[in-house]
């Protein structure tokens, strides 16, 4: 196959360049520039696709970027504010890996004459019973990226491969090592790639969209605290609610952005039985019992049954921040996923 | 590069560098041996080094219609822009310079808040604004003779005359790197005070330009030290890549004229070529666009560029379907990432975006070939119906 791997500069694409070669295929190394702001880190900054253009000339093949920078404000960047200033808790990896890394470069690639897109994402890609693929869990589960992934289209995952998903981090580093690349202890990636750590979150969604102080009231309404800006609070937060100390721990049980209004109660207030999905995919056919589902990057799985777009949960959960992804499991195989939306607190 | 391209190579990136020219490269070897001497010392060894500078220093002086002494050789065509821009302003001064300058200019300007004049649909200075911001506090004015990615010229009598009139004080700086090859700009630019130039364009090495200071004119010093280069800027004079933008400026100037005809043909040849399977590409200040009337001044573009715009592609897509086929051209100017970065040059030409975002600078040199030609013209029109198929 002619194929276009989507190089960072990390040492997991970099492998997965490598692994390509191995296998005998054609390759072309790409790095998609997607973020022109500051940034100390994530996949964009100019050393990184130093260290990507090395990689690639180290196990010999061409190397290129891409500019999706105009693409990558528009489909992560601006839906990411907007979701912020709407009282959402969004993932944007998510929103990039479906509009950037896969629909974009993959209609690029087409475009160019390739068979498919690599990337060094810790996925793997199994066969359903209907012979179409599906993503499952990868061999690393502390590294698995199968929730950031799971709303590809099964179309889409017939031209793409994720060589990476069968290894352990351990050994992606060793075969990096053994290659002679200069990645091979170069750190993982963390948290959102076009947030410098020198600017926070605040300051970079200031710049973006008004911040509006709220109130942070109790179960009966009472005004306990104040907050500087209501698009920030999430679900289950905390901290930084301003409530006087030493009270008992209150968690955020719900975000009210038009009203003004931050609602706190106990852990247990935040339990729920269900969580209402919006933008639901299924990746072949819908199904109901016997799931389990992952609300977080990194979260834990839990029992669930859908039924229409409710996941219900076999037993109560935390309740979900509206803007988050929910990802259905069929033991390790992604089956589906949607957005939670706010529920009635 | 990391594949081989069986079926032949064109380079047609002629405005981004040039290959060496062989009396160039034997006049750098030469020097870095013969000239090893520091060329400010005071025995024979740095004597032989600066008869080589100075050597050098004449015939670029001869090739821009200069004094030797007006001639500050600095580490690129960058340097000496920033030298020009930055050397010129004094506290409470203020700067210009036009919209489609290269980055070695417009950034310097913007750094100082000073002022980006716009330009019209042909890439010609809009001189009402120029006017306009004329004070007795205008330090300098910065006009490309040639631009880098359009290959439009822009005269610039005009502009001394509004200066002349209105910021009589006012320097005129001009970054000729582009021209050079292709215009004697000891003529083009005689109106200007101050003209940039960078070797790797002709057939010199990298990491040498030169800056005409017109006496008279006094610049600020920008790079601090012994001061080499008459106070202007300091640093121990690379030898050998003076030794070689020397001969690289004397051979330019020498064969210009043969050059400027034989290259206008294979350019007018690719144009035509190009445009006879794709009708619809844009010839960018040539073909109007986005409704505009038929120019009504046809404009002069040096000699090797070809600068097209194709409707309905991306740029960066059509650039790797022509790397792979061993067609090396590039579209707007590159960012440190190596990423294409859309161009400013035809968004202040009045370019709808989309069709900026298919812009393809085909440029040629003084060492292009009809092979070059031929090769383009089996690999480009291809390419883009490929690309226009896959999008359909």
């Amino acid at each position: 196959m002619q194929v276009m791997v989507a190089m960072s500069g990390g040492v997991d694409s970099s492998v997965a360049a490598a692994l390509m070669i191995e296998a005998g295929h054609e390759v072309v190394g790409v790095t998609m520039k997607l973020w022109g702001g500051p940034s100390d880190k994530g996949c964009c900054s100019v050393s990184d696709v130093l260290d990507a253009r090395r990689a690639a000339d180290l196990i010999g093949v061409d190397h290129h970027v891409f500019n999706f920078g105009e693409d990558f404000e528009r489909d992560v960047i601006a839906p990411y504010v907007a979701d912020h200033a709407a009282g959402r808790t969004p993932n944007p990896c998510i929103e990039c890996n479906r509009s950037i890394k896969f629909a974009r470069l993959l209609e690029r690639a087409d475009a160019l004459g390739f068979d498919a897109v690599v990337t060094g994402h810790h996925a793997r890609l199994v066969r359903a019973a209907d012979g179409t693929r599906r993503i499952a869990r990868a061999v690393d589960m502390a590294k698995d990226q199968s929730y950031v992934l799971h709303m590809l289209p099964a179309a889409d995952l017939e031209r793409v491969e994720f060589p990476i998903g069968t290894l352990e981090k351990t050994e992606v580093r060793q075969m990096a090592a053994d290659l002679g690349m200069r990645v091979a202890n170069k750190p993982d990636s963390q948290d959102v790639c076009f947030i410098a750590s020198t600017t926070s979150r605040d300051e970079f969604l200031g710049k973006r969209t008004a911040l509006t102080p709220a109130s942070v009231v109790d179960a009966d309404g009472t005004e306990v605290g104040r907050v500087e800006a209501v698009e920030m609070i999430t679900i289950g937060q905390r901290k930084g609610l301003g409530l006087a100390g030493g009270s008992p721990a209150r968690y955020v049980n719900d975000v009210d952005v038009e009203g003004q209004r931050v609602t706190i109660g106990t852990r247990a207030d935040l339990l729920t039985d269900a969580v209402t999905l919006d933008k639901m995919v299924w990746i072949g056919d819908a199904l109901g019992e016997g799931l389990v589902a992952q609300t977080s990057a990194h979260g834990r799985v839990r029992p669930a049954t859908v039924v229409g777009d409710q996941v219900i949960w076999q037993s109560p959960q935390q309740r979900v921040a509206p803007g988050q992804t929910v990802v259905l499991y069929d033991g390790d195989v992604v089956v589906g996923g949607g957005i939670a939306v706010r529920s009635a607190s | 590069m990391g594949t081989t391209r069986e079926s032949g190579e064109a380079y047609l990136d002629w405005a981004a560098s040039t290959p060496m020219r062989a009396e160039a490269v034997e006049a750098m070897v030469a020097a870095a041996h013969a000239g090893f001497g520091n060329p400010t010392g005071a025995h024979h060894a740095a004597r032989v080094a600066r008869r080589i500078v100075d050597d050098a220093r004449d015939q670029v002086a001869d090739a821009l219609g200069a004094a030797p002494s007006e001639v500050i050789f600095c580490g690129s065509g960058t340097e000496a822009d920033n030298l020009a821009i930055f050397g010129a302003r004094r506290p409470g001064d203020h700067v210009a310079c036009s919209a489609v300058e290269h980055h070695g200019v417009l950034h310097p300007v913007e750094h100082l808040d000073g002022t980006v004049i716009g330009v019209d649909a042909q890439g010609q200075l809009n001189l009402e604004q120029l006017a306009a911001i004329c004070d007795d506090q205008l330090a300098v004015v910065s006009v490309m003779a040639a631009n880098n990615e359009t290959g439009v010229i822009q005269p610039l009598e005009p502009i001394r005359a509004v200066l002349d009139e209105h910021a009589p004080q006012a320097l005129l700086h001009t970054d000729a790197v582009q021209a050079f090859p292709w215009l004697d700009v000891a003529t083009h630019a005689a109106a200007a005070d101050l003209i940039t130039i960078s070797g790797h364009k002709f057939g010199g090495p990298k990491g040498v330009g030169a800056l005409v200071v017109r006496s008279g004119a006094t610049l600020t010093p920008q790079v601090l030290g012994g001061g080499q280069e008459f106070e202007m800027r300091s640093g121990t004079h690379n030898v050998a890549g003076i030794a070689a933008l020397g001969v690289a400026v004397a051979a330019m100037a020498a064969e210009r004229h043969a050059v400027v005809g034989r290259v206008a043909a294979l350019r007018d040849r690719l144009v035509r070529g190009v445009r006879a399977i794709v009708p619809d590409v844009i010839e960018s200040a040539i073909d109007p666009v986005g409704g505009q009337q038929a120019f009504a001044r046809p404009i002069t573009k040096v000699a090797g560029s070809a600068h097209l715009c194709f409707p309905g592609i991306e740029s960066e897509a059509l650039l790797f379907l022509l790397e792979r086929a061993g067609i090396y051209a590039s579209a707007a100017s590159s960012c440190a990432s190596g990423a294409q970065d859309p161009s400013h040059v035809l968004a202040a030409m009045g370019y709808p975006r989309e069709l900026a975002a298919g812009s393809l600078r085909l440029s040629l040199g003084y060492g292009s070939t009809d092979g070059d030609v031929d090769r383009a013209l089996a690999v480009i029109p291809d390419a883009v119906l490929q690309l226009r198929a896959a999008a359909a």
